[in-house]
Parts: C-alpha cells; structure tokens; sequence
C-alpha cells in the first residue's frame, strides 16, 4: 500500500492497493447534464474490505454499479479480477457477488425459494441451508419476502450475494435504515466474510461504520474522490490534534501541564482542562506529566478525532448535512 | 443462455397464484361469470341457435378468449412496472439471469395461466352447450395461445413506456380495450370507416380474432396462416422495439 505515484508523495491519495482484485482509473458518468462521478480512481486490494463514504448523493453508488457492470461508464476503464464488467459480465457473475442499495424481491417469494433459485443460477453454489443457518434465517425459510424485517431482507441479500462463493463482494448502503443491534450483527457478518480471505467492496453514508469495518476508505464528495487511506492514516493526516480533557483539583496542575513538549495549547474551566497537542507520544506525555507531578485527576478522557472530523475538515460540512 | 428459465417460470407462476387476485381474479372469476351466464341463459342455447351463424355460436366464445388473453396482458404490464418501481428487475439483472430469460418467464407463465382458464372455461362450457355441437378444443386453445403471445409483446411495450406501476393498469387497458372494438368481433371491418380499418389492420386482435372464429367455427389452420403470420410479424416488431426502449429501473 501507499506506492507514491508521482513527484509529490505528500499529495497523492493511496490509491494502489497490494495485489489489486478492483482497478478503477478515470470513469465518468453523467445523467444528462448531471456528473454523477468524474475521474474516479480507486484500487481495492485482495482480502481487505474497502469502504466508498460520502453523503447521498455523492456518486458512491453509481462508481459501485460501474464495477459491478450494472451501469457503463462515459468514460475511463474498470478491471475487476483481470475481466472488464461489461464485456465479461457473465463470466465476472459467478465470481462476484452483489447486494444492491433499495433492492427488492418479489412480495411472495419465500426465503428458500429466492436461495434456491439464486443456486441455480451459478456455476457453483455453497449449500443454501447452511448459509441460511449462517445468516440466522433458517427460521424464516418458509416466510414470504414481504413479512421479513428490514434486518431479515438485508441479511436475505447478503445470503443473495454469497450463494455463488464469489471471491468479491459489492455491498451498498448494507445497514442503511436498520436499528443499532441488527447493524452490529451485520458488521460481524461482514468481517466473517473477509476472514474467508474474500474481498469486499462496500459503500456507507456512515462514519462509525466505515470507521469499524474498513481496512480503507475513499472519500468522495460530488462524484469526486477527495482522499484515500486507512481510516487512522486519513485521521493522522487530516486531523492531527488530539485532545485530553481532564479533571483534577491540583492549584499547581495549569502551570505543570503547559510544560508537556507535544502540547499546543491548554485551557481550563474551573477543574477541567482541556490539553490539545498532536504527535504519537502526546498522550503518553500527557499521562508522564501527571504521575511525574502526582496530580491527582478525578477524570481523564481522550477525545480523538474521526474519519467524521476528518470529513468536516475535508468538505466543510458533516456528512449528514 | 436461458438458465434459470424453468425455475424462474415455475416460481412466478407460484407467486402470481399467491397474490389475493392473482388465481382467484385470473382464473376463478372468469370461469365463475362464464359458469353464472350459461346457467341465465340454460336451455335457451339449442342446437337450432348455434347452428345458425350469430354472436353466441362463435362471437361469444371468442369475446370471452380475447378477454382472458388481454387479461393476462395487462396482468403482466403492472407486474413488469411493479417489479421495475420495486427494484426487482434490478436485482435479477444483477444475477447470470439474462434479461431475456426473465422475460420469457413470465410470457411463459401467463401462457399457462391463460392455458389453464381456457381449459376450465372449455370444460364449464360444455355443461351450457347441448351435446353434438364440436368444440376444437385443442386448435382453440393453441389458437389462444399464439395469440396471448402476440399480444403479450404489445404488453412488453406498453410495460416499457408507463412510468410507474400506477399507472400501467389504466394506461394499458385504455390501449388495449379499444382493440377489441375494431377487431371485427361486433362490425365487420369492411363497414368501418377506412382510417379505423387501416388502424384495425395493424391491430393484432384483428388477426387473432379471425384465427380464433376460424378455428373455432372449425375451419382448417391454413386458411388461417396469414393470421398466423401476421401476428408473428407483430410479435417481432413489438419485442424489437421493446428491446430498444425497455427500462430495467
């Protein structure tokens, strides 16, 4: 990861991946006047689970269809495992597998119906009561897709998109609309598939999700890519300065912590300080100050940036502006 | 090329079956109504009547085989616009399923729906019509079939220009019902006025309503081979052109 592809390294986004399954370089697409995405260029690496965040809106789902072969791009190329996804789409359909963002199925269609129409469909198939098992659903096999929760669907299409043992796996907006818990278990669900060494390309309006799931991210705003990294390298680049705030009853404390090397400022409302420094030794030294000089502290907290802030400070506004 | 497509068929014709309206409005209803007026009419319908030329010898049955093909048509006009709207179509365009096995599914699946009622419809009729009067039931059926079919591509298109799945029901009845006005079935077409008839001409219901009269009355299918064909012609022209504007989403 993070090979320099120009003169400047510093600028440059980590857009190579180790041993690439998605190559995107340059697409485009536009809705009429509308760009939906322009020079999108992104690799996701074999075995790692690649997030594409940004607001509704912002391409994410259109650059996904692309790849998937669902929507040509106006221009630029696309490889994913060595095939092109739209000249080779039937081949690449029995090696990808592909949960699509307000999906349905039909109203009646039962569980086991929909699986085992799906296992049919491909040149391979893993065992369907197993995997519904997997996905705890196998109490749902006889019930109608219209009586399943949002939960039971989005698992249902996750069982869709596994049928065929693909090596890669395209999940869009997977948990959007779902309660706290049901997000949870899917994340879980999630990372199990990567532990079985396949990839996963997701995309996310939501930051803890990307920020829990994702090995990296593309951030993209306005059809356009803004940065690439690791969740932690994007919020060390972007958003450096870490914050202790700690409480502490000590008269001397103000005066010992402005003496810490990495801190920038210090302030102070009554018994509560706020200290912002940045570099990785900066809480340690935080925490140094405090046992050096015995101050007793009734609170300590870090509060340390994330990829939320990091998209504050790249775009100007939250994501869910 | 067409995997999937005996399992795709067979599961939407279990599903159309477990829709409120789907086995009920499709296939009982039909059946039911025709079951209700032979009964009004019982014993009014003699030999005598049906030997004489008249609506109810061979106008009334192929009404009712029009009615049950255009039922089907426009039954599958709002499932391809409910199935677009819902995001369906998307989802099983995104499987090896190709598109055109999907929608030869459910052109197969409202062929044997319709198949199913015209047999019902055949077997309930022949309580009302006195014994000796020769019903083709085999040519009739298969008469039906070909054109269902026909009719099925101007469904195609009709599914592929409605915007939503509310509309597709109105929308396809106000296309399809007025067909049936200048099929020939209530006026001949040489007494229509002749922009109507040059309409009726390009109608598929025109030919499908001569090859069911024909084989109904008893006549042979090579007297009716133009029909055939014409309605071959029309299904091509639909489907190509289906194929050009259809919309997955």
């Amino acid at each position: 990861m993070g090979v320099s592809l120009g003169t400047n390294p510093g600028l440059l986004p980590d857009l190579r991946a180790a041993r690439p399954v998605i190559q995107v370089s340059g697409i485009r697409k536009t809705y009429g006047a509308t760009v939906a995405v322009s020079e999108v260029s992104f690799e996701v690496g074999e075995g790692e689970i690649f997030g594409l965040i940004g607001p509704n809106g912002a391409g994410k789902t259109t650059t996904m269809e692309c790849v998937e072969g669902v929507r040509r791009p106006d221009r630029g190329i696309i490889s994913i495992l060595g095939l092109d996804p739209f000249r080779d789409m039937y081949r690449l359909q029995n090696r990808i597998g592909v949960q699509l963002q307000q999906a349905q199925l039909q109203k009646r269609i039962k569980v086991w119906e929909a699986v085992v129409l799906w296992a049919s469909l491909y040149s391979k198939a893993v065992d369907a009561n197993r995997l519904l098992e997997q996905l705890g659903l196998a109490g749902k096999r006889s019930a109608w897709f219209m009586t399943l929760s949002g939960g039971q669907k989005q698992r249902l299409f996750i069982a869709l998109a596994l049928i065929n043992d693909p090596e890669v796996v395209f999940l869009d907006e997977l948990t959007t609309g779902l309660d706290p818990q049901s997000r949870r278990a899917i994340w879980e669900l999630v990372r199990g598939i990567r532990n079985r060494g396949k990839t996963v390309f997701l995309t996310t309006h939501l930051m803890e999700e990307a920020e829990r799931l994702c090995d990296r991210v593309a951030i993209i705003e306005h059809g356009k890519i803004i940065d690439i990294g690791s969740p932690e390298a994007l919020v060390r680049r972007h958003c450096p300065v870490q914050t202790v705030v700690l409480a502490t009853g000590n008269a001397l404390a103000e005066q010992h912590l402005r003496t810490i090397p990495s801190a920038e400022t210090v302030s102070r409302q009554e018994s509560r300080f706020t200290i912002q420094g940045r570099g990785d030794d900066f809480v340690t030294e935080v925490i140094h100050c405090l046992s050096a000089n015995q101050i007793r502290v009734t609170d300590f907290r870090t509060v340390l940036p994330s990829l939320e802030d990091v998209f504050l400070k790249l775009t100007g506004h939250l994501i869910r502006d | 090329m067409f995997q999937g497509l005996w399992k795709l068929t067979w599961l939407e014709i279990k599903i159309f079956l477990r829709e409120p309206m789907g086995a009920v409005g499709s296939i009982l209803l039909p059946v039911l109504v025709f079951v209700v007026v032979g009964r009004l009419m019982g014993g009014q319908i003699t030999p005598r009547l049906i030997a004489g030329a008249g609506f109810v010898r061979v106008g009334l049955p192929v009404l009712v085989a029009v009615m049950i093909a255009l039922n089907g048509v426009l039954s599958l006009v709002t499932i391809i616009s409910i199935y677009r709207e819902g995001g369906i179509l998307k989802r099983l365009r995104a499987t090896p399923l190709r598109p055109q096995t999907i929608l030869t599914a459910h052109v197969l699946a409202k062929l044997a729906i319709t198949a199913v009622t015209m047999a019902l419809m055949l077997v309930a009729g022949r309580r009302y019509y006195p014994a000796g009067v020769h019903v083709p039931v085999f040519g009739f059926t298969m008469a039906l079939l070909i054109s269902t079919w026909s009719i099925l591509s101007i469904g195609f298109l009709i599914a592929s220009i409605v915007p939503t799945a509310r509309f597709a029901q109105p929308i396809g009845a106000a296309i399809l019902y007025p067909m049936i006005g200048l099929c020939g079935l209530f006026a001949p077409l040489r007494t229509l006025p002749p922009a109507l008839h040059a309409l009726a001409r390009v109608l598929p219901l025109t030919y499908a309503v001569s090859l069911l009269q024909g084989i109904w009355k008893g006549e042979a299918w090579s007297a009716h081979l133009g029909d055939v064909a014409a309605l071959i012609v029309i299904f091509a022209i639909c489907t190509t052109l289906s194929a050009k504007v259809f919309r997955w989403e």
